[in-house]
């Protein structure tokens, strides 16, 4: 209804308008660098990859349209609901251990006096150190005949256990790796979030006659909800994308009954080792659609938390 | 008193059995560095220093180009730090604090671009490295990360809260231009979130490993991380030789770490708490 109405108005301004425009050339140089970068090495390969998942390519022959095809292969490929399930395993065998030992190592960081930079730092290492490094070390005291786990297994008179070579091993192996390079960050940020708790809580809990269990679920936990949420969403995200460890650890195959396979490396795989492009561009494209779906769950959470405020 | 001592005592105790189990493999990577893998083997293993880390380190040499891919790690992760610290920054400053035409709409798509997973463009980047002939090339892992939404974001939040507006205008009256202000007045008050932002990239830079996997196709000029995949793939067995190589490859990341610890470690939790 307003359009007729703002017409011969934007018709008159258009002169002045280009110039202003013109006139903030600054800014926008400034902010050049990443949109360029995004449009070529972003936006334009995830379009392709969309048109990608319609067809069959080997990288060599021509493209052929294959309409749904790539999609009505994925869902009945067995692979790819395993390497589902194991994506889904993994994030849970890693993600609860770590958070509950970050939540009891951030609380009692938390009534520590002394030392506690030392703490923070040492526990913050295992977080930026090389992932394909460690990958290997995890590997090597998980090995069956030589690996330090089974050297303690047997000095306690326990039978050794082939680690690497059985699917409950191969993924006890790789929670293990994931939970000792994590627990150390997520502990620093309910560090940080245990510290803006007000104090005159705890106090009142005090005076309550309240004992540190209860003051631990009627006050710290409430608390810090937005701040476990937080750690949550990251694991998640992360976990998603578990790629380095199981490909350093058991490789491409995925090791015995490929229960090492995750969602990333499958894609991995059937593009850059099967050079079955196509396909390949559906399973990104499904990945995508799961990292939306659990933005969606992250974007709920967060509303949620701005109405309790 | 008693009770309350002995409680300190069993925190500290706690804590530091937890600092330990961290620092375990780290320590058991030197051992194994300085040992034969015969002696790591033994049962009971070796739990001592041994002598053969020189002897080590030549066999790591002998196998893979340790230091060509040294050099390749650095070069890139230099480089790449270097680039984002500037292009970012300058993004940051100019979302933070100046008004222009699309500036939202701008910062929406900014904010898009951080939910698309990676492998979303992996495919058709091969290609387009392969039509730039930069496959095999270091610049095929410098350009694309060169500038990224997330530093943007991060670096826009700390511009907004730290550099009063009043300072900006008085540095444009001054005959500062834009890029004088942003040179002169925005990076200087800006170090403490460069430094977090610079570490965090380096970090991450260093230890990218899936997209060098599918790029560097030559064996001379892989990045420490592949060259180390190789390595574990050829002579797993040879666990001595392949940890060197390990400990090796995490000595400089240690070394920036420690550098910057005390400010990664306060950045790095800024972020979850605010956000």
């Amino acid at each position: 209804m307003t359009a007729t109405a703002t017409v011969p108005a934007a018709t008159v301004t258009t002169a002045p308008a280009r110039k202003r425009i013109w006139s903030y050339w600054r800014f926008y140089l400034a902010l050049s660098p990443f949109y360029v970068l995004f449009a070529v090495f972003g936006l334009y390969p995830m379009l392709s990859t969309i048109v990608l998942a319609f067809q069959r390519w080997d990288g060599m022959s021509a493209r052929r349209f294959t309409g749904l095809g790539n999609f009505a292969f994925l869902v009945k490929d067995p692979t790819f609901w395993q390497a589902l399930e194991n994506t889904v395993v993994l994030f849970l065998m890693s993600t609860v251990p770590t958070l509950v030992l970050a939540l009891l190592l951030a609380v009692m960081l938390q009534s520590a006096v002394r030392f506690t930079n030392v703490y923070r730092i040492a526990y913050f290492i295992p977080n930026v150190t090389s992932l394909v490094a460690m990958a290997i070390f995890f590997s090597s005291i998980f090995s069956t005949n030589f690996g330090l786990v089974n050297a303690a297994l047997r000095s306690l008179g326990i039978p050794q256990q082939d680690w690497l070579g059985q699917p409950w091993g191969i993924k006890i192996a790789i929670s293990t790796m994931i939970v000792w390079q994590w627990v150390g960050y997520n502990t620093l940020i309910y560090l940080a979030g245990l510290q803006a708790i007000p104090r005159e809580q705890y106090e009142a809990a005090k005076v309550d006659g309240a004992g540190a269990v209860r003051t631990f679920f009627s006050i710290t936990l409430p608390q810090l909800r937005p701040v476990v949420l937080f750690t949550v969403i990251m694991s998640t995200i992360g976990g998603l994308q578990t790629f380095t460890e199981p490909q350093v650890m058991v490789g491409n195959s995925g090791g015995t009954g490929q229960s090492g396979m995750t969602v990333v490396l499958f894609f991995y795989r059937a593009a850059f080792l099967d050079n079955d492009y196509g396909y390949a561009a559906a399973i990104a494209l499904s990945i995508f659609v799961l990292v939306l779906l659990f933005t969606a769950i992250n974007w709920r959470i967060f509303r949620g938390r701005g109405e309790d405020r | 008193m008693i009770r309350s001592r002995l409680r300190g005592i069993a925190l500290h105790a706690a804590l530091v059995l937890a600092l330990l189990v961290f620092m375990f493999p780290f320590a058991w990577t030197i051992l194994m560095a300085s040992n034969t893998t015969a002696d790591i083997y033994r049962f009971p293993p070796k739990f001592t220093f041994g002598g053969h880390f020189g002897e080590n380190v030549h066999q790591v040499l002998a196998n893979v180009a340790f230091f060509q891919s040294m050099a390749n790690t650095a070069i890139v992760a230099v480089s790449t730090t270097a680039l984002v610290l500037f292009f970012d920054s300058l993004a940051a400053f100019t979302f933070a604090k100046f008004r222009f035409p699309g500036r939202n709409a701008l910062f929406v798509i900014l904010l898009a671009t951080m939910l698309l997973p990676a492998q979303l463009a992996a495919v058709p980047q091969f290609q387009t490295m392969a039509i730039l002939g930069w496959v095999g090339s270091l610049k095929a892992l410098i350009i694309p990360g060169a500038a990224n939404a997330f530093g943007i974001f991060w670096m826009r939040q700390y511009f907004r809260n730290s550099i009063h507006d009043e300072l900006v205008e008085a540095a444009t009256l001054d005959g500062c231009g834009f890029f004088g202000t942003y040179w002169h007045v925005a990076l200087p008050s800006a170090r403490p979130a460069l430094a977090f932002l610079g570490i965090f990239t380096f970090v991450g830079s260093w230890n990218d490993y899936m997209w060098p996997l599918i790029v560097l196709t030559n064996p001379d000029h892989l990045t420490l991380q592949v060259a180390l995949s190789t390595l574990n793939r050829a002579h797993g067995v040879d666990y001595s030789m392949v940890m060197t190589g390990a400990l090796l490859a995490m000595i400089p990341l240690v070394v920036v770490f420690a550098i910057f610890a005390r400010q990664f470690v306060k950045g790095a939790t800024e972020g979850a708490v605010r956000g």
